[in-house]
This record gives structure tokens, sequence and C-alpha cells, in this order.
């Protein structure tokens, strides 16, 4: 006997049991289950919940192992052991001190985030009786993608069961969530350990422990230098490419694009949120550049360092476009018509734009905006298909007229 | 119980758990979110109310067959009122510093929605000895939420109970701050105060299914 029937005589032992939605999850996760349904006509489609996860994921993949290897190239960088890498393929990037580093401080996050995240889906579903869904895979991984580098794992841990439980199970799991669970885990970091999460001490692995010292060494962002009117030192192509300090798996503009492409082509995100969160962050900011222009905000302003921005380059620098590609098109938490996808994905980018010049407390508002349209996306839908009924019963009235 | 009747003594034990103001009727969230962050401080904010809503309910109870009806909010609003600007002048006198930490606070007692709400509902009905147990056993079962939220606000959002250190120094390094532990600045934000309240609800509404509407 193989794995697999042995799989499926333990399953007929556990039925009934308090710990069979436990069983089963582990039991789906390697094999499809043997039952077979016996009524009524099915459609078989391949696209369920687990692979639309696993494709999601897969677009993440190659923004984690950037993120490894940009870990410790900051971290060497910043050290002053390492010359600066020329462009994406350059030499002192892709080695093998900077991937261990990257390893040694980025793993842990994953398992500690995969480890809290699936230990409370597991117990919620042996509570309720229900299966475990697949929805925390994503959110596991997207969980170490937005947080900096060197925050302490038991903080992770408690936002991670933070989001879980107040953003997603208190709601009744998977699917039936308002807020994004991975950004309800970064606002809770946010507000609850701002020290960990802002700031130029954060971005950089070693940064922390070092302040204060003969050897400090800091990283700021670039909206960080932005809001405080400095120099930015990073040229257009590191940004574009991503060897500049920032969380973890959002530096890199390009792999970034890569990944949207795929959800693209494979249908698994939506291109409509997608195009209209960069329509609404140009609108916002060539509406800024307009305002400098113009002579009303002149370089005495706080807002001017951030406001003078050309307004392409808000793409490049911050989160926006990590946002728009994997967090905004959450199918659950998103706006479900395709006219209130429009809406829903141009306010972020407007909002994320606004809040990312006026607010200089958050130096990214990327999170803030989808978290805020996150809780308006229902209001869209419902004013989208009113008005579509409203439309179709003018019509039927023409008709019948 | 000797002293009270089986009938009384639930007026005093039912508004602690299973018909609570703030957790079952959703009354006074506003000063429970607010004033919160501070165990001190909650403690203070349930004694104002106790006093106002206990002799509140008794003046009340006293005065009901002689209130015109027409204007009987009128007549509540300059009972409560009285009562607060007692607190009021007495937290300034002897608390300064406190009644600066609860500020506006205090005045809006008046406008707690637990004191009008038992006003209306119970010192209009019933006699002063039953008003006043019901006025005692509301603002326990207020003080009670206030001094839990504010109990794991102070904490962990602070790491003191009422402003003593229970967690160690968090600048010298000591006790649990030497492993690394933080104080979590969300918990001295409102918002922390209403998520603690609805994981309260979310608790008695578990343990109790009979209290789940719908």
């Amino acid at each position: 006997m193989g794995l697999k029937s042995n799989l499926h005589n333990l399953k007929e032992k556990y039925k009934g049991t308090k710990m069979a939605p436990a069983f089963n999850a582990i039991h789906t996760f390697l094999y499809l289950p043997n039952e077979t349904t016996h009524n009524g006509t099915h459609i078989k489609a391949a696209d369920d919940l687990k692979r639309t996860m696993n494709t999601v994921i897969m677009a993440m993949v190659p923004c984690l192992i950037f993120g490894m290897f940009n870990a410790g190239y900051q971290h060497h960088l910043a050290l002053g052991t390492i010359e600066t890498a020329e462009g994406f393929l350059g030499s002192t990037f892709w080695t093998w001190d900077n991937l261990v580093i990257g390893i040694w401080k980025v793993l842990p996050l994953v398992i500690v985030s995969y480890g809290v995240g699936l230990l409370i889906e597991f117990i919620f579903a042996v509570i309720k009786g229900h299966e475990v869904e697949e929805g925390y895979l994503v959110t596991g991984m997207l969980v170490p993608l937005i947080v900096p580098v060197d925050l302490p794992l038991w903080m992770l841990a408690v936002a991670v069961a933070f989001g879980v439980i107040i953003g997603k199970e208190v709601f009744g799991g998977t699917g039936m969530n308002i807020l994004n669970p991975a950004l309800t885990v970064r606002a809770f970091l946010f507000f609850a350990y701002p020290t960990w999460m802002s700031g130029d001490k954060v971005w950089v692995h070693g940064a922390v422990e070092r302040a204060g010292t003969a050897d400090a060494i800091s990283g700021e962002t670039i909206l960080g230098s932005y809001a405080q009117s400095q120099d930015v030192v990073y040229s257009l192509a590191d940004m574009f490419y991503g060897l500049i300090p920032g969380s973890i798996g959002e530096t890199s503009k390009v792999l970034i694009i890569f990944g949207a492409l795929f959800l693209i082509f494979t249908k698994v995100g939506s291109w409509r949120i997608m195009l209209s969160t960069i329509l609404g962050a140009l609108a916002m900011g060539l509406i800024f550049n307009g305002v400098v222009d113009a002579g009303i905000i002149t370089s005495s302003s706080k807002f001017y360092g951030l406001m003078s921005v050309p307004f392409w380059q808000h793409l490049i620098i911050g989160s926006i476009l990590f946002g728009a590609v994997y967090m905004a098109t959450d199918p659950v938490t998103a706006a479900q018509t395709n006219k209130g996808k429009w809406i829903y994905g141009f306010l972020i980018g407007f909002i994320s734009i606004m809040i990312r010049v006026f607010n200089p407390a958050y130096p990214e508002g990327v999170f803030l905006a989808i978290l805020l349209m996150n809780v308006f996306a229902p209001t869209i839908d419902h004013y989208v298909v009113q008005g579509n009924v409203k439309k179709r019963m003018k019509r039927l009235k023409v008709k019948t007229a | 119980m000797g002293l009270l009747s089986k009938k009384d003594a639930k007026l005093i034990t039912d508004p602690l758990a299973d018909n609570n103001p703030i957790t079952i009727q959703v009354l006074g969230i506003c000063s429970a979110l607010a004033i919160t962050a501070e165990l001190k401080a909650s403690l203070v904010m349930g004694i104002a109310v106790l006093f106002v809503l206990g002799i509140g309910n008794v003046v009340i109870s006293l005065i009901r067959n002689i209130i015109p009806s027409k204007i009987r909010i009128i007549v509540q609003l300059i009972v409560v009122a009285s009562l607060v600007i007692i607190v009021d002048q007495v937290l300034k006198a002897f608390a300064y510093e406190l009644s600066k930490t609860l500020s506006v606070f205090v005045g809006l007692i008046i406008t707690n929605c637990i004191i009008m709400g038992r006003f209306e509902a119970f010192a209009l009905g019933n006699g002063p000895w039953r008003a006043f147990l019901d006025g005692v056993g509301n603002a326990l079962g207020y003080a009670v939420i206030l001094l839990v939220v504010g109990f794991f606000r102070e904490l962990l959002g602070s790491g003191t109970l009422f402003g003593i250190p229970v967690l160690g120094d968090p600048i010298e390094k000591t006790g649990l701050y030497s492993i690394g532990y933080e104080n979590n600045g969300f918990m001295l934000m409102p918002p922390m105060a209403l998520i603690i309240v609805g994981l309260i609800i979310w608790v008695q509404r578990s343990r109790n299914k009979a209290l789940i509407e719908d």
C-alpha cells in the first residue's frame, strides 16, 4: 500500500472526530481526495482555490529570492565591504555572501509567518469543525515580503496572530474577510511598533544594533529621503531593478512587473485593478506636479520634496507597484464588478500618493490606501450593481412603452 | 442573601454579566474607548459613573410621580448635569492631574447613554431602593468592562498597572525588556479599545449562546 491509500484509510478513521479538518487539510494538500459526488451534473475545473493560491505564490517567489539577495547586499554595501553593483546583473549583487545573510534573516520571517498563521487556521478549523482553507498560503508569503528585514520574530508572530484572528477569522474565515489579512498584519506592526517599521534604521540588516556606535550605518528609503528634502543617492536604474533599501520583497519593480504579467496571463490577478491603480497614482502625481509648476508650493514647503518628484517616478519609488499587483488584486477584498474594479483601483493609486506626499509620518501610504478601499469595495459594488439595474429598468420601460 | 431578596440581587448581578450595559446593550462605548488607556483613569471613571448613576437613579425614582412626562428628559438632564458637575469639581479639587487625563470625558458622562437609559427604563417605573440597586449594578457592569479593557491596554501598551511598572523598565532594559520585549503602541490608541471590547463580546457570547441575536 502506498502513502496515498494509507492516507485514505486514515481519513475514514478520523471521520467525524474533532481532528478531521486538520487531517484533511494535510491530506488534500498532498493528494486529491478519493471521494466522488453522486448526484447532479458537475463541471470539473482545474482552477480551484488551491491552484489560484499557488499561482500567486509562484508570482511572488522571484520577489522573495531577490529580497534575500538584496537584504545581504544592502547590509554589505552599508558596511562598505562591497562595491555598488552596476545594474541588475551586477557582480557584487548575486553573491553567495549576500544570499547567506538573506536566508539567515528572511527565512525565519517566512517560517514564523506560516507557522503562526497556519497554526491559528488549524485551531479555528478544529473548533468550528470546518475544513482548513488555503487562504493563508498567500497571506503567509505576502507578510514576510512587506516587513523590514530586521523585524523581531516575536513581533511578527504577534502581528500575524492579530491579522489572522481579527482580520479574518472573526469575520468567518477565508472569503469572508473585509480587510486584506496581510495588510492588517502590516498595519498592526506599523501602529504597535512604529520604531521597527519606519525611520532610517530598520531597512538595512544590522542598522538597529549599530545605532549610536562608531560603526553606525543607516539606510534611508527613498521616500524617507524625499520627505526630509534630502538628496536621493540612488539612480533610477537602481530603483527600477530594486537595489535599494525597503521592505523585503517590494523593492524590485522589474520582478514585480514580471509577476504582474504572469498573474494577468494566468487570469488570476485582475489587470483592471492593476492598471487603474497605476493610473490613479499617475493622476495624483500629475496633480502634484502641476501644483509645483504653478508655483503654489515652493521649495520652502515641507511637501515640496515629494510633490516635485516627477509623476512617473512615484511608480518606482515606494511600494505602489507591489501593492497594486499583489495586494489590491486580492479577489476577496477587492471590488467584484468590472466597473467597480476601475473605481476601486483608481482610488487606491490616488489615495496612496496623496498619503505619501501629505503625511510625512506615514512615509508609505499604499497599505493604508488599500485597507481603506477594502472597506469601501462592497459599497462601490453596490452602486455599480444598482446603476446597472436602473439602466436596464429604463430600457425595459422604453421597450414596453 | 439576607440583605437583598433574590429579585433585588439580580438587579446587581445581571448587568455584571448577561445584561452588561457595554457588551450586551452596547451603550457608553465612547468613554470606554477614550479613557481606558490607563487603569487609573478607568477606575476613576467607573467610580464617577457609579456615583452619578446610583444617586441619579434614586433622585429620579423619588420624583418620578411629579415629573410631567412631556419634559422628563430635561428634568433627567438637569439631575445628571448637577451630579456630573459635583464629580467634576471634586476631581479638579483633589485629583487635578487625573481630571486633566479624563478631560472632557467627565463632562460627557451627561451624555452617557447608560445613564439616560437607566433613568428612562428603570428609575421612572420603580421605587428608590430598587432604582438604587439597578443604578449600582449597571455602573458596576460598566466599570468592570472599563477595568478589563484598561488592564490590557495599560499592561501591554505601557507595561504598567496603575502607573507602576510591572514588566521592567523599558529604558534601562530590565525585566521583560531585557529579552527584547517592547510596548505595543497600538494598545494606547482608541481602535484597540474597540477591538478589546469586541473580543470581550466574542468571549461572552461564545460562552453563553443565548446572548447571540438573530
